[in-house]
């Protein structure tokens, strides 16, 4: 084998470390997280107590663990519009079959998981086989599970939402693993915080180090060419859409043991909260780039902004406003990023 | 010959796409295939590459007959096709391109630095100078693109290179930078099957050349036997480029 000398190459001047780093999908999200710590907790002592960080992480964790699956499947090149009232389905299947058909809660559980993936899994054929936009495939089965959830409800129990969990067999268990707290430094934390923090490790090596990940990133960028060398794209997509799934089992299992009840319209107007937090960590609209750490730091953005808001006194309507305006600056952001990235030298 | 077509044909509903087209490649030889838009160049390849299949004549693979069902067993036996648009991932990096599908494991995960090493050292053997394969494949140049799937391709194995067009979009320095490639390929004892229609492109490496014409063949001649204004007239039809010439002359 001949090996060319390793000669520099008087090209790679032009690529330092800033660039580097610049090229970098989760760069935009971090900044945007330290400007926004620093802001409120400069305003605000209760923000950066360790309470106060309490407080701030734990909707970042059950929005994070949503945008970290909903930032594979955007990587992948799809949406899913379902996502936010499916985590509503899952709570109520878990609830309601404990409460009135005599389920323990781990069984209700696993038939929430069954129901979930069993979604997760129609949205992805029906998106492959048809090669129609998830965008609109999605849509309709949001549409389609917000009827469910409430006609079902309204049917079974009368009203809109279903309650009494805590009551249910092996409640105490499953609310110890998913909804309890844990005290770090005699500041309790939620548990979630710990799920979030383990989904996120697991979606990151996923995507950075095993084959999967590749053909994650190749079925997004360009669908065409991978399936050309052999990359099996409609069996990546339905895993992907089943990974969002089962995210959105996971929360919905969280919030109805944390609450013990479930209203009917839960988790709707949730799934462009997630595609926002995904965004803003750096995912393309149009797929193929992105990373799910940075769909982490978006929630985290969310959560500080959310509760940052209400510490420092102001009218809670200000946090649209805010989060609208993350959302434009971190979009711009991603475009220049692109543009850097597909630019092509001759 | 690795492979071979003898009076091969292909219809599409009423069309007759490629009628009676023999040709075929040696291992360290280059095969040019040369036509105009239409010609049957791209339902040529597509039989080769097991796209399409052929529904007359013979095709014959180390002498044997095949039929190829998909481009994944033409692949499996070493039968690679590069094609000029859909070669690439352009966000990914080079090492993510390069290994593509057919990814290196250890154990469950992706052995990233075994693939970026490789990568690194494939290119390298190949002559192609990248300046560093983390960067994303879309900030290459066109030619560099072509020559990283065509390192791809001999790295898995490939022993017969088709090449769509390699050259069709490229400004003249970058031509030459794939040419150079392609001539490497062949001198690493691969069979190559180049799809152009610039016969300049194509005198210089070829060693035989398969001319086409309106889905028919007008003959494959080896290097000695044609001169490149002879092959540059019947490419471009010379009776008609002559007719053309007295068209357009000033009154």
């Amino acid at each position: 084998m001949t090996t060319a000398p390793a000669r520099a190459d008087e090209r790679v001047v032009h690529v330092g470390l800033a660039r580097r780093l610049l090229i970098r999908p989760e760069l935009g999200a971090v900044v945007g997280l330290v400007a926004v710590f620093t802001f409120f907790a400069s305003q605000s002592p209760v923000f950066r107590s360790p309470a106060g960080i309490a407080n701030w992480l734990d909707p970042a964790a059950t929005l994070g663990i949503m945008a970290v699956a909903v930032a594979l499947l955007m990587i992948g090149g799809e949406f899913d519009l379902s996502a936010g009232v499916l985590t509503g389905t899952s709570g109520l299947i878990l609830v309601t079959l404990a409460t009135r058909f005599g389920f323990d809660v781990w069984s209700a559980m696993l038939v929430g998981l069954v129901v979930a993936l069993a979604v997760g899994f129609a949205n992805g054929l029906i998106v492959t086989r048809t090669r129609l936009p998830s965008f609109i495939v999605t849509l309709g089965t949001f549409l389609m599970l917000q009827g469910v959830n409430l006609g079902v409800t309204k049917a079974i129990t009368g009203t809109v939402q279903v309650s009494g969990l805590r009551r249910a067999e092996g409640y105490d268990g499953a609310a110890a693993i998913l909804a309890g707290t844990i005290e770090i430094g005699g500041t309790p934390f939620r548990v979630a915080i710990l799920w979030w923090i383990l989904v996120t490790a697991v979606a990151t090596w996923v995507l950075m180090r095993t084959r999967p990940g590749n053909w994650i990133f190749a079925v997004g960028g360009n669908e065409q060419a991978a399936r050309a060398v052999g990359v099996p794209a409609a069996r990546t997509k339905i895993a992907l859409f089943m990974t969002t799934a089962f995210a959105a089992w996971l929360v919905g299992s969280i919030l109805a043991l944390r609450y013990t009840s479930v209203q009917a319209n839960i988790g709707i107007g949730q799934e462009f909260i997630y595609i926002i937090a995904a965004v803003i960590g750096g995912c393309l609209l149009t797929g193929g780039y992105g990373s799910a750490i940075g769909a982490a730091f978006g929630a985290v953005i969310f959560g500080m902004a959310d509760k940052g808001i209400v510490f420092l006194g102001w009218d809670a309507d200000w946090f649209t406003f805010f989060l609208g305006a993350m959302l434009l600056l971190a979009t711009l952001a991603n475009r220049l990023v692109r543009r850097y990235a597909e630019e092509v030298k001759h | 010959m690795i492979l071979e077509t003898r009076g091969i044909g292909k219809t599409f509903g009423s069309v007759l796409a490629l009628r009676e087209v023999s040709m075929g490649v040696a291992a360290g030889e280059v095969t040019c295939v040369l036509g105009d838009n239409g010609a049957g160049k791209s339902t040529l390849i597509k039989i080769l590459s097991g796209v399409h299949q052929h529904d007359a004549g013979t095709y014959l693979v180390d002498g044997r007959e095949v039929r190829f069902s998909s481009p994944r067993d033409a692949l499996d036996r070493g039968i690679a096709t590069v094609y000029q648009d859909l070669a690439m991932i352009p966000l990914m990096s080079v090492w993510r391109n390069f290994f593509l599908g057919s990814e290196p494991r250890k154990g469950l995960a992706f052995d990233v630095a075994k693939a970026r090493r490789v990568a690194r050292e494939e290119l390298r053997a190949m002559g192609i100078d990248i300046r560093d394969v983390d960067q994303p494949v879309g900030t290459l140049s066109g030619g560099e693109r072509q020559s990283v799937a065509i390192a791809r391709a001999v790295h898995f194995g490939a022993r017969v290179l088709i090449l769509d067009e390699p050259t069709s979009a490229l400004g003249v320095k970058q031509a030459g930078v794939v040419l150079r490639y392609i001539a490497r390929a062949r001198d690493r004892g691969l069979g190559v099957v180049f799809i152009t229609h610039n016969p300049h492109h194509a005198y210089p490496v070829g060693d035989r050349f398969l001319l086409l014409n309106r889905g028919t063949t007008l003959g494959q001649y080896a290097k000695q036997d044609i001169t490149p204004q002879e092959l540059t007239a019947l490419m471009a039809g010379g009776a008609e480029l002559e007719e053309l010439t007295h068209e357009l002359r000033r009154e």
